[in-house]
């Protein structure tokens, strides 16, 4: 018997609307209202100042370890955008723009990364869930939010953020496949910016395209211009439409470049040429989005001023938090604290009070012991 | 009232639950169609259908990592892993995130979900199906680790796990799924999580044991009864994390002794941590140093050896003598 073909040589599509030397398709050009351009261009640009503002607090020791996003603005806005409140954001450690979109206070992201779990905390009607950082483990959630929302009958799609490193996690197959045999309303935005910390993603996989491994579960997948905010906000549009209408998951492959470091312990000279880094600076999201609202009139000259009063007001807020209280350690380990948490609660109360350090045996604080070690011998 | 066995008690438990609840769902692998690979979902999958009774692709971690998302979203997912030694491929959802959410968005969500896994040896099976490892669980902040002994207690302990607002790992030991009937109420019973049961009254020797354990450690105290005239008191466990400590260490003020059984390897299993804790809360009546039978601290021995290695009646029997002689 002959070989028999079953499916068809599969294709991946690229998509590229407002390339990095600021040539439009004008056939493919999706209609944005003029405020919303401006406004996805200011948040774009308040996720680069903010990038750049958050490296120098690190330096200077007023925040802890995080992950810029420098070079991967149009990524997070041309997506997020497409988000309605009542959807699902499940972001991973690296999208401190689409965090502020969707309403994240900066100085809430501030204290995050300043190592205050509070600053963690979404709030309460925000759709949105916590910084996740074991690379690919958030997907599964993200999945299981779908499912939920499916299960309810809600009018929801969950859109799961997540880089190039982490399609070679166990999860992210788990996830996808689980996406595709439920059929369930989920975009997967991959950023692909080149670099898991020091491997580049040559190493990472043997595939032409990350969006080609959809095709494996059984759905769409598309590459994008990440640099591109209108390829990327046109690709997110077909994917979330067709999520609400019941057709299930779509993976993007936004190709992009993180033009920082991995993170503020990151130094990415031992790995990468600078003339690399140069291309991918001509590439720069920003600059050609610029480009394209100056054309039409659209960019305020004062923008920049505003941004960086805003944060700088952030952080003030930021710093005028009080110092850490440790007994909240014990509030949120369970919904009702059990008794030995009680316990190792009363021991640090009692220690802050004054009293004896936080290593003394609970045996020290058991008086009936004591008599009943007269009356036994 | 109705005799059950452990597999129709907790099958029970799920239903009535399953009624009460909508948000309750079952996911795992064979669990729909089948009815689990020991029966403890059958007929529910007829009953609430597969959007409910989730026979779900053979992956661990999407099985607890899509559980932790419903349980975001608001559901109760009650998750099936077919045997506690395949749990390690899901053992990062369940130490990363299911026990970690409330704390890392500080109370804004919970994560009620339970992960029901078969576990414990005896019953002649290969590596991976015979293994007793709550101990990995119990260590975990966040989680709640429950083992019952037998139908009416596992029933009445998986309907609480199902209604806590935390994570509960529940461990059903194989060899009790069968092993005895016992009358189960026809009304919903529910049991607290983190209470240990006295089974039986004794004043010189306090025997603390969970599981397939427990029936050993009654058994040694019939025999202790009998043999030496020495009255032995039983704890039953039921909930390793968070310990009852104040039921064990009440016991050991009154009888100065305690032995541990567990089926768990010896060095830094559950015995550490209730041996610890009567030292701590009892220190002044201990009248002997407390004793562990336990499994040796070896991998998986294989089941031609592994009567040699899982705590037995002599070896109970053994311990308790040598602390009641001390």
């Amino acid at each position: 018997m002959p070989r028999s073909i079953l499916e068809p040589r599969f294709q991946v599509e690229h998509l590229s609307i407002l390339d990095s030397d600021g040539n439009l398709d004008a056939a493919l050009e999706p209609t944005i209202a003029p405020d919303q351009l401006k406004r996805m261009y200011r948040a774009m640009l308040l996720g680069r100042r903010l990038d750049e503002r958050m490296v120098r607090l690190q330096r200077q020791g007023r925040i802890g370890t995080f992950a810029p996003i420098k070079g991967q603005e149009a990524a997070q806005i041309g997506s997020v955008v497409n988000l309605r409140p009542s959807d699902w954001m499940v972001p991973s450690f690296r999208e401190t723009a689409a965090m502020v979109w969707r309403g994240w206070p900066i100085e809430k992201l501030l204290s995050f990364f300043a190592g205050y779990l509070e600053g963690g905390q979404p709030p309460r009607d925000q759709h949105d869930l916590p910084i996740t950082i074991p690379v690919s483990t958030q997907l599964p959630h993200a999945v299981g939010l779908a499912y939920a929302a499916q299960y309810r009958d809600d009018d929801v799609v969950v859109m799961a953020y997540f880089g190039d490193g982490a399609t070679s996690e166990g999860d992210f197959h788990e996830a996808l496949n689980f996406a595709g045999v439920w059929h369930v309303p989920i975009v997967f935005v991959c950023q692909n910016n080149q670099w898991a910390i020091s491997v580049p993603l040559k190493k990472q996989t043997h595939s032409r395209t990350l969006a080609q491994k959809a095709l494996a579960y059984g759905f769409p997948g598309l590459q994008v211009d990440g640099n591109d905010v209108l390829g990327v906000y046109a690709a997110t549009r077909e994917a979330m439409e067709r999520a609400r209408d019941g057709g299930g998951p779509t993976l993007l492959e936004c190709v992009t470049y993180r033009l920082g470091v991995h993170t503020t312990a990151d130094d990415p000279t031992k790995y990468r040429s600078n003339e690399e880094v140069a291309e991918w600076e001509r590439k720069d999201p920003l600059t050609r989005f610029a480009a394209y609202l100056e054309k039409k009139g659209l960019l305020d000259d004062r923008l920049e001023d505003e941004i960086d009063a805003e944060i700088a007001a952030a952080v003030q807020r930021f710093e005028a938090q009080g110092p850490p209280e440790p007994l909240t350690m014990f509030d949120h380990a369970y919904a009702v604290r059990p008794p030995h948490l009680e316990a190792q609660r009363a021991q640090v109360a009692g220690s802050l009070a004054g009293g004896a350090p936080h290593g003394t045996p609970e045996t020290a604080a058991s008086p009936p012991m004591r008599g009943q070690r007269a009356a036994r011998r | 009232m109705a005799k059950l066995n452990m597999v129709k008690a907790l099958n029970l438990a799920l239903l009535q639950e399953m009624e009460r609840d909508e948000d309750v769902l079952i996911i795992g692998e064979d669990v729909g169609v089948d009815g689990g690979v020991f029966r403890v979902t059958e007929d529910l999958h007829r009953k609430f259908g597969s959007k409910r009774v989730i026979d779900s692709p053979l992956a661990e971690a999407a099985i607890v990592g899509t559980s932790v998302g419903m349980a975001l979203y608001g559901l109760k997912p009650v998750c099936e892993i077919q045997f506690s030694g395949f749990a390690f491929q899901c053992f990062h959802q369940i130490e990363n995130h299911a026990a970690r959410y409330r704390m890392r968005s500080q109370g804004r969500f919970g994560i009620s979900m339970v992960i029901r896994m078969p576990y414990g040896g005896g019953v002649r099976a290969l590596e991976h199906h015979s293994e007793s490892e709550e101990q990995f669980y119990a260590h975990v902040p966040g989680l709640k680790m429950v083992i019952p002994s037998g139908p009416r207690n596992a029933r009445g302990l998986l309907v609480s796990a199902i209604r806590d607002p935390d994570p509960v790992i529940f461990f059903e030991h194989k060899a009790l799924y069968h092993a005895a009937k016992e009358d189960v109420p026809d009304e919903i019973e529910a049991l607290p999580i983190g209470r240990a049961q006295l089974v039986r009254e004794g004043s010189d020797l306090t025997l603390i044991a969970y599981g397939a354990m427990l029936r050993l450690a009654r058994e040694a105290a019939q025999v202790l009864h009998d043999e030496d005239g020495v009255e032995v008191e039983v704890i039953d466990l039921l909930t390793i994390s968070p310990l009852d400590r104040d039921a064990i260490t009440a016991s050991v003020r009154k009888t100065g002794r305690a032995v541990i059984v567990h089926e768990a390897p010896r060095s830094f299993g559950p015995g550490a941590e209730i041996a610890t804790s009567i030292m701590e809360g009892a220190f002044l009546s201990l009248e002997a140093p407390i004793a562990r039978v336990a499994a040796y601290d070896v991998p998986f021995v294989g089941f031609a050896r592994e009567k040699a290695n899982v705590p037995d009646l002599a070896r109970v029997l053994a311990a308790a003598r040598e602390t009641l002689a001390y």
